[in-house]
């Protein structure tokens, strides 16, 4: 079996409903599974035709289209193995990639990303051909070994006599243990890692996880996340084609919102910072409102908070509670859910990174079924996950179906499953380090499982955990998290392993520190400014101080608060590496970067001067500087609970 | 009399046809004051055709006898081979030619769809009737018209603000709305006056692209006012060099900018 089989039959058995659908020229266009099938067929015949062997990589780059999800299906179809890559990627760590897997033939959206491979291409010795989809402002590149997609395609149609029987005979070959598409780890540390994946291993974990979350046919996703990222591979290719669910593409990035709204999705995932943006969007707009809708607003959102997890889990309600929730829908949460796009979630996710406690529950309280899961790329995304009437936002679920896991001595988690990749890409090494004979797969994670509920727990990278002078456990995440949950705090960095005490870098959020300045009649001209302004100061020293009260709170990690901060006078930023592509700190690389300020914060001066290299988006440099002022933060007596007892 | 003959290829190979409008000898005044004196010179089909100048140059004048906004007190204006009697401005655009202003005039209080209908105004036929009735031909020409609008719209990247009232725009981004009502009337000759005024690095370097690629996509022959010379100089294929109502230079940027008297123009010397 694989995924191009699993097209035929889709095709067969229900070839007129809705497969994909993208929004262009302000009108959603529809492809049923049968047209699905024949724009993959011609794409084929064309690759055959540009001479695509079997065993070939063809690495793909561009935003969620159809067209792009039809590459990946008809480099599977020929034979070949597809590449997604992150289209935001600067063109040296696509040289690396490109390098890495030897790709003959590139995919690509549009003119930016031509340029980019074509700016790499001396460097990228097997490189033969580029195809790509808008040829707008292409007219007059070289066509020697660039081709337009429609045309492509119109060249596999002319020549389908002559290939069909050979594209007939690759694609059954294709095996359930052959590979199906090799996709590149983000790479918090070092180079990126290609991991190979299997037809097994990407239909059987769609297979058990629709099932898992009852995947319907009728079932709608927006497709908006990176295709270069695992999930985004299983969702709208592996769990769609399994269940034949259709997969829907905004109109460009900057009418996501709309396009969510418009198409209302009931399968819906995104990460914490997704809904983060959602729910002060909202509050910033309620701040705007009247009295009376703010009245509305805040009276029934108490009831929801009150009732609205119970009630979304089958748990006892009175009847009056009951009764009013269906008030507060027609009135409030009906329209809210509606605004967001939100009406007719069925199931939704959220993964990558902790999201905050008040998060989760606003949109849980609305009635909205959102849930944790806990993956990576190397186990075909689901490690754990949360079932239905089971949800909370402190664990990340019970064992995915057909998962084991185990906890090793120093707290790392293990897993072994039959999403278990194959192995890394020409990296035996790492393949081994990673994943042992028996299959057991180390996650790099530390945590344990809750001996009551069978629930899994999280606690930070293993690697990053750490120990302070005094032997007490360090773990940042934790604490970051715990800061990062302030609306006015988009990133925190907590450093402190094998000192006396922590010290923190914070980035504020400028959506919401900029609407409070605004509100306060703060005039400020640039991020910076706003950054160092007195007022924002004492604000983030108040969340830092009641982070500090929460921490203390916990015996393990009482040791980890936070004596001493700076506000960045620059938001951490991905073109500069300081975070992965997929928005994780680097922890290293920021040390490194910023290791004058980190000694100001040891040695107890007031402010420190420093100068920053940026990259600009088109990947020029330039520098900023700033003197930070640097801020003590009051810190809870450890004991504070034991004393009391 | 008119040069329809043959035309040039530029440094990145493009085939320049054969003139399209041909400006001779036009002189303006407004009372006593002579804005533009005795100027002559063409525009080609599929150039990029940049007008520069200091300040007070002259530069908007021009083009507004170019878009039959002014009309000379002397000289002639030529187009597509016959000579131009004085138009109203409907009536050039009907022409084929369509222009942005400098300082943007849009309906504020519309929505960007909307506005850039507007552009498709003088592509309509049904009267006012048939329109209020919809059916038949209004509802089919509306059809037409708004997928014109939204290729234009897909094709300047503002399709996140399609349906955003443009008094709530920032300014780089009025001005590219401003450019899709012009384009969506499908032009031959596109007048563009300061395109790039008042913007940031980056605005520049959109509009910049989005000027090429109009140029490239449609083969619209392009006349633009800029005071910007770096702009300008990357952008257009030959140049007209205004200074106090004079041409002072004309010919392709490189030879612009070693022509000594628009050396003088932009540093300053002293007037005798």
């Amino acid at each position: 079996m694989s995924i191009p089989a699993l097209l035929e039959r889709n095709a067969k058995q229900f070839g007129d409903a809705p497969a994909y659908r993208e929004k262009e020229f302000g009108i959603w266009q529809t492809w049923t599974w049968a047209e699905a099938e024949k724009e993959i067929e011609a794409l084929a015949l064309g690759l055959i035709n540009l001479g695509v062997k079997e065993g070939d990589f063809v690495a793909i780059i561009g935003r969620n289209r159809p067209y792009l999800y039809w590459s990946m299906v008809a480099a599977q179809s020929v034979g070949a193995v597809p590449v997604p890559l992150y289209q935001d990627a600067v063109a040296e760590e696509m040289a690396y990639v490109l390098g890495h897997c030897g790709a003959r033939f590139v995919i690509v959206g549009d003119q930016e990303q031509v340029d980019k491979v074509i700016e790499i291409q001396d460097q990228l010795h097997q490189f033969e051909h580029m195809i790509y989809l808008d040829p707008r402002g292409l007219r007059k590149y070289d066509h020697s070994h660039l081709h337009q997609f429609s045309h492509v395609q119109d060249q596999g149609r002319a020549a389908r006599d002559e290939f069909l029987p050979e594209l007939k005979k690759r694609r059954e070959k294709l095996g359930y243990d052959d590979q199906c598409v090799m996709l590149y780890t983000s790479g918090t540390t070092g180079k990126p890692k290609g991991v190979v994946l299997s037809n097994r291993n990407v239909i059987e974990t769609a297979k058990s996880s629709s099932e898992f979350d009852r995947l319907r046919r009728e079932d709608d996703i927006l497709a908006y996340l990176p295709m270069a990222w695992v999930g985004d591979f299983i969702f709208s290719v592996g769990q769609a084609y399994w269940t034949g669910f259709c997969v829907n593409c905004p109109e460009s990035e900057g009418t996501m919102m709309t396009d969510l709204r418009e198409i209302g999705p009931t399968y819906y995932f995104a990460p914490p910072r997704v809904f983060e943006t959602q729910l002060t969007n909202v509050m910033i707009r309620m701040e705007d409102a009247g009295r009376f809708k703010k009245w509305l607003f805040d009276t029934f959102m108490a009831h929801a908070r009150k009732v609205g997890p119970s009630i979304l889990d089958g748990k006892p309600v009175s009847g009056m509670d009951r009764f009013k929730y269906w008030l507060g829908n027609i009135f409030v949460y009906g329209p809210l859910k509606n605004t967001l796009g939100f009406s007719r979630v069925r199931v939704g996710y959220t993964a990558g990174e902790a999201i905050g406690p008040e998060i989760f529950d606003f949109y849980r309280s609305l009635g909205i079924n959102l849930k944790q899961l806990y993956g990576q790329t190397e186990a075909t995304v689901f490690i754990t996950a949360q079932p239905d009437g089971e949800v909370r936002s402190d664990t990340v679920g019970v064992p995915s179906p057909n998962v084991e896991l185990k906890i090793a001595e120093n707290g790392e988690v293990f897993y072994r499953s039959p999403g278990v990749f194959v192995e890394y890409y020409k990296n035996p090494e790492s393949t081994a380090d990673t994943k042992d004979p028996e299959g057991w797969v180390a996650t790099g994670d530390a945590g344990f499982i809750e001996p009551d509920t069978g629930h899994l727990r999280i606690i930070d990278r293993a690697k990053d955990v750490g120990q302070m002078a005094d032997g007490s456990l360090f773990a940042p995440k934790y604490v970051e998290n715990k800061l990062k949950f302030f609306p006015n705090i988009l990133e925190a960095v907590l450093f402190g392993n094998g000192r006396d005490e922590c010290v923190a870098f914070i980035n504020i959020d400028l959506t919401a520190v900029g609407n409070w300045a605004e509100r306060n009649n703060i005039a400020y001209s640039s991020y910076q400014e706003l950054a160092g302004h007195p007022q924002v100061m004492a604000t983030i020293q108040s969340h830092v101080e009641e982070v500090n009260r929460s921490v203390a709170e916990d015996e393990m990690l009482s040791g980890c608060q936070v004596h001493r901060f700076v506000v960045l006078h620059k938001e951490l930023d991905a073109d500069d590496g300081e975070l992965t592509r997929t928005r994780k700190v680097r922890r290293r690389i920021i040390e490194e970067k910023y290791a004058d300020i980190i000694a100001a914060l040891y040695d107890g001066s007031k402010e420190v001067s420093t100068r920053t290299e940026v990259t600009y988006e088109d990947g020029r440099k330039g520098y900023i500087s700033a003197t930070l002022e640097i801020r003590d933060a009051a810190v809870s007596s450890v004991p504070a609970k034991m004393a009391a007892e | 009399m008119l040069d329809q003959t043959e035309g040039y290829t530029t440094a990145d190979g493009r085939k320049i046809g054969g003139v399209v409008m041909e400006m001779k000898n036009i002189t303006l005044r407004f009372g006593g004051v002579v804005a533009i004196k005795d100027i002559s010179f063409d525009i080609r089909e599929g150039e990029i055709r940049a007008i520069i100048g200091p300040n007070g140059a002259g530069k908007s004048s021009m083009l507004n006898v170019i878009s039959g906004f002014y009309n000379p007190q002397e000289g002639e204006v030529w187009y597509r081979g016959s000579k131009r009697p004085p138009m109203k401005p409907y009536q050039v655009a009907q022409q084929g030619i369509a222009r942005t202003f400098q300082n943007i005039a849009l309906f504020e209080g519309m929505t960007v769809l909307d506005n850039v209908m507007t552009g498709r105004l003088t592509k309509m036929d049904a009267n006012v009737f048939r329109q209020a009735i919809w059916k038949g031909r209004a509802e089919k020409e509306e059809v037409e018209n708004r997928e014109k609008a939204e290729r234009v719209i897909d094709f300047l990247e503002i399709q996140h603000i399609r349906k955003t009232p443009v008094s709530r725009l920032p300014y780089g981004l009025k001005k590219r709305v401003e450019l899709a009502r012009a384009l969506v009337s499908e032009p031959s000759l596109l007048l563009l006056d300061e395109p790039m005024a008042g913007m940031n690095v980056e605005e520049k370097e959109d509009m910049s692209r989005f000027i090429l690629d109009v140029n490239d996509e449609f083969g619209t022959t392009i006349a633009l006012i800029e005071h910007d010379m770096g702009v300008v100089m990357d952008l257009s294929d030959r140049v007209v060099v205004m200074d106090y109502g004079k041409k002072i230079g004309d010919g392709t940027p490189d030879e612009v900018r070693n022509n000594q008297d628009v050396i003088d123009a932009y540093l300053g010397v002293a007037h005798d």
